[in-house]
């Protein structure tokens, strides 16, 4: 069976030292072990950006495509070979601005795929740009006199956007990390974390300690039933989503796969390609 | 008796035009007749004219005839737009509801029949289509039992009665014209056909046909004139296959899923028309480069922008082959029968596993809707080449030490072995960034230069497609040699023939394969004629100027181009290749 060591490579990421995203690459080679995965059952699909490049430091399969489309690679990855463990991630630029319209609609039409945000508030790659995560009043080198925009709440947008499955991580917190991925890998359709990952070079606002001192742990509140959407929705907005843990999960809800009219247990990529001269006839004999 | 006929029928879109010569028309390829239709439509769901213009011969067919025969008319509208194309001889059926009147000028006879009265006598207004359709059928002699089988199909479920009262709607439409004229008009009576059994379809219907044919089992794409008819009838027909169909929500995650899917391993495709390709530019970009198959549909429409969403052109030629940035290796062909359509998407399949990149399948409005008479297509013909896929783990050496499987190994031929995910020791990296044979990212001098010429190299020495050209060439020293591409080959060939008969000596061509260009195959029939003219559907001439770029002799060649909207009529080849060969121009 595969520890965590074998979901490691030898190449060295290029992420700044202290960056939040070796905690995102160590929960989730940890997540795949726990879950008794081997290399070869994963594909890990990113996007670009900083975050990004992660799929090139997993020792698994991995598709590094274009800007913000993760999410529709994934999909149909995952509607080729459902036998595979399909994993998205990607920034918060790559999920919330230009593939938000990919987010919404991966979220409603619940394939059973887990996606990973690794949300910084900010451009890292492009060197420090305003993101749609980053705080009103936010400067950086696009809005050197603050951001005028609103801050999207992306876990709010997932719930109302019908999600089953909704978490919230912290890069320091890597025992809860590694424990949300497990559960959204079992959760049978999408599931959605962010993970604050601070960008320790070009977001001096939201840092380590900024995060220490605001987030509330789920874990530790009593009472919270992340199976009640309108506790989840209210917990979510009495913090302006300053939380981790899993906020939100409906267990019930069958995944695209299941409700695909005909779609069979064995993945499409292994089944015959081939069509029965008698098929064909059939189809041919409509248009006659 | 005549060899051939032409009949439409229009009124107000949303009157069920459509279904009117739906069902006359399959009736008359039942009984063996070639056809061809055209429909003229706009953008919306009901009102605003429309027509289905259909031409009936006891000889193969592939354009649509500069006259008219017979005319059905719900309403003026519809006779003051088309009497024109009327000849002396011509026909007009009209509702008398009203009080139908011929424009001046007009030689063709006019009989207003009372359809709607008549249909609501039986039981229905709506049943009017099927009154016209049985006055039709009495002017031209047709049986009327032949449209028991196709009314039967069209209404058994919803019950016998209503196919018995369609039936009477029809009969008591052909005895009208019974009474008013005696029975059929001799100017109207088609010579017997042979009979035979063929098939009556549109483009889209064989791409969707080829598509399962060639093992295609995912489709992603998003709702577009005119290309939905392809998603439509995979809907219907995948799961059957335990395939299925993804609306998605843009046509980038239509193409992005199927790139998702190919590199999975399943056979899959996209369809879309101008606006759709535009935005699947950059993901065309990631399949060529990551060595992802792809294949895609552009039903070309009139564009740019939302342009001309309903009507026929031919200008997405240069989008296609230049489209996306950087250099990448792809393919385009261009069926130019609705028979190729199927065969050409079987080919598609393979030639993107073979060659690893996108393929792009053009076709345009007017082959990919319009309805025809098709040759059986034949089952045996049906074949799958999966390329350099690795199924078997066995033939893979261990990887060990985090080491990956070379999916990108230089070879002589550019193309390296593939192994699909889920496979143990084929794990692999994939990226857009330059990479190396193994898929990490590479920025090295060296490597870049191998890679690219790597990608390059699958095509540099041609491809593997059946026909890249279709030649008709009687004459080895021709006047003119006349080029298209897509749906024009039947009007070329009509134009062609009767400049013949003026004794031009004429040879035609048609590009099938766009990407990489057919020159060995182009440049000997150039160099044979005097005169060459290019005719397309577009403004600026794109196939002509490929020609050019491929082969030269661009002091020969000459244009003809159609820009309205419109398909090009017989009249309008013939006409121009006159002109210019008298004058040197058009």
């Amino acid at each position: 069976m595969a520890t965590f060591k074998d979901f490691r490579n030898k190449v060295k990421p290029n992420w700044c030292p202290g960056c939040g995203d070796f905690s995102v690459l160590a929960a989730m080679q940890r997540a795949f072990a726990n879950q008794g995965l081997e290399p070869e059952d994963v594909v890990l699909v990113s996007g670009i950006g900083c975050s990004g490049r992660i799929s090139g430091y997993m020792n698994a399969y991995g598709f590094h495509g274009i800007h913000g489309r993760a999410l529709p690679i994934a999909q149909g990855l995952k509607l080729a070979n459902r036998d595979l463990t399909v994993v998205a991630a990607g920034g918060d630029g790559d999920g919330f601005a230009i593939g938000m319209n990919h987010t919404i609609h991966a979220i409603r039409r619940n394939m059973d795929i887990t996606y990973i945000v690794m949300d910084n508030q900010v451009y890292g790659l492009t060197k420090g740009q305003t993101s749609p995560r980053s705080e009103m009043g936010f400067k950086t080198k696009s809005t050197p006199k603050g951001s005028i925009e609103t801050a999207l709440a992306p876990l709010e947008m997932a719930l109302t956007a019908g999600a089953g499955f909704v978490a919230q991580g912290f890069s320091s917190d890597l025992k809860q990390l590694t424990r949300l991925i497990e559960e959204g890998l079992r959760h049978k359709g999408f599931s959605l974390i962010n993970v604050y990952s601070p960008c320790v070079t070009y977001n001096k606002i939201n840092t380590y300690d900024w995060f220490k001192e605001h987030l509330v742990n789920l874990d530790q509140e009593e009472g919270y039933d992340p199976s009640n959407r309108m506790m989840a929705m209210q917990k979510l907005m009495e913090t302006e989503g300053l939380v981790t843990g899993l906020i939100y999960q409906n267990k019930e809800r069958s995944s695209y796969e299941e409700l695909i009219p005909g779609f069979r247990e064995t993945g499409l990529a292994k089944q015959d390609l081939g069509l029965e001269r008698e098929k064909f006839d059939q189809l041919v004999a409509e248009f006659s | 008796m005549i060899k051939q006929l032409s009949w439409k029928v229009g009124g107000q879109q949303g009157e069920g035009i459509d279904s009117t010569g739906e069902i006359f028309s399959t009736a008359l390829n039942r009984l063996g007749y070639y056809l061809y239709g055209y429909r003229h439509f706009s953008s919306r769901i009901k009102g605003g004219h429309s027509n289905t213009k259909i031409r009936i011969s006891t000889r193969p067919i592939r354009a649509v005839s500069d006259d008219l025969d017979i005319l059905v008319a719900f309403d003026q509208e519809t006779i003051d737009l088309n009497a024109h194309e009327l000849h002396a001889d011509g026909v007009v059926l009209a509702d008398s509801k009203f009080n139908p009147v011929l424009p001046e000028g007009i030689q063709a006879r006019l009989f207003s029949i009372p359809f709607t009265r008549i249909a609501q006598d039986v039981g229905l207004a709506q049943m009017k289509n099927m009154v016209a359709v049985g006055a039709s059928s009495a002017l031209m002699g047709l049986p009327l039992e032949a449209f028991q089988s196709v009314i039967e199909g069209r209404f058994a479920r919803k019950g016998e009665q209503v196919v018995e009262k369609n039936m009477q709607a029809i009969r008591e439409g052909a005895d009208r014209i019974r009474q008013k004229c005696g029975g059929p008009m001799e100017a109207l009576l088609l010579e017997e056909s042979d009979r035979k059994k063929r098939l009556y379809m549109i483009g889209n219907d064989a791409i969707a046909l080829g598509a399962i044919a060639a093992g295609a089992r995912l489709m992603a794409a998003y709702p577009i004139t005119p290309s939905s008819e392809i998603m439509e009838y995979l809907i219907k027909r995948l799961p059957d296959f335990g395939g299925t169909v993804v609306q998605t929500e843009d046509e980038i995650a239509a193409i992005s899923m199927v790139i998702g899917a190919n590199f999975g391993g399943v056979r899959a495709l996209t369809a879309s028309a101008g606006p759709g390709l535009s935005l699947m530019t950059e993901a065309i970009g990631l399949s060529g480069m990551t060595e992802t198959p792809a294949v895609i549909v552009d039903t070309q429409r009139g564009g740019p922008s939302t342009g001309l969403p309903t009507k026929q052109e031919q200008s997405d030629i240069n989008a296609m082959i230049y489209g996306t940035h950087g250099e990448i290796p792809k393919i385009v062909i261009a069926p130019s029968t609705v028979e190729e359509c199927f065969y050409d998407t079987i080919q598609a399949f393979n030639l993107a596993d073979r060659y690893q990149c996108p393929v792009i399948l053009l076709s345009d409005l007017a082959l990919s809707l319009g309805k025809q008479t098709v040759e059986p297509l034949d089952y045996d013909r049906i074949q799958i080449d999966r390329g350099e896929l690795v199924t078997d783990s066995e033939e893979l050496k261990e990887l060990e030490n985090s080491e990956l499987f070379k999916r990108y190994e230089l070879t002589e031929e550019g193309i390296s072995p593939r192994v699909l995910p889920g496979v143990k020791n084929g794990l692999h990296h994939v990226t857009g960034v330059e990479h190396d044979e193994t898929g990490r990212p590479s920025e090295l001098a060296l490597n870049r230069k191998k890679m690219m010429e790597k990608r390059l190299r699958k095509l540099s020495q041609g491809i593997e497609f059946q026909d890249p050209v279709h030649i008709h060439a009687k004459h080895t020293q021709p006047d003119l040699l006349i080029v298209g591409i897509n749906s024009t080959r039947g009007v070329i060939q009509e134009g062609m023939e009767r400049l013949e008969k003026n004794g031009v000596k004429v040879n035609h061509l048609h590009i099938r394969q766009l990407l990489p260009f057919p020159t060995d195959q182009v440049k000997p029939l150039m160099e044979q004629a005097k005169k060459v003219v290019v005719v397309e559907n577009n403004a600026t001439g794109q196939l002509a100027n490929l020609v050019k770029l491929h082969v030269g002799m661009g002091e020969k060649i000459s244009h003809i181009l159609k820009y309205d909207g419109n398909p090009f009529l017989p009249s309008e080849i013939y006409n121009q290749c006159k002109e210019m060969l008298v004058h040197g121009h058009v």
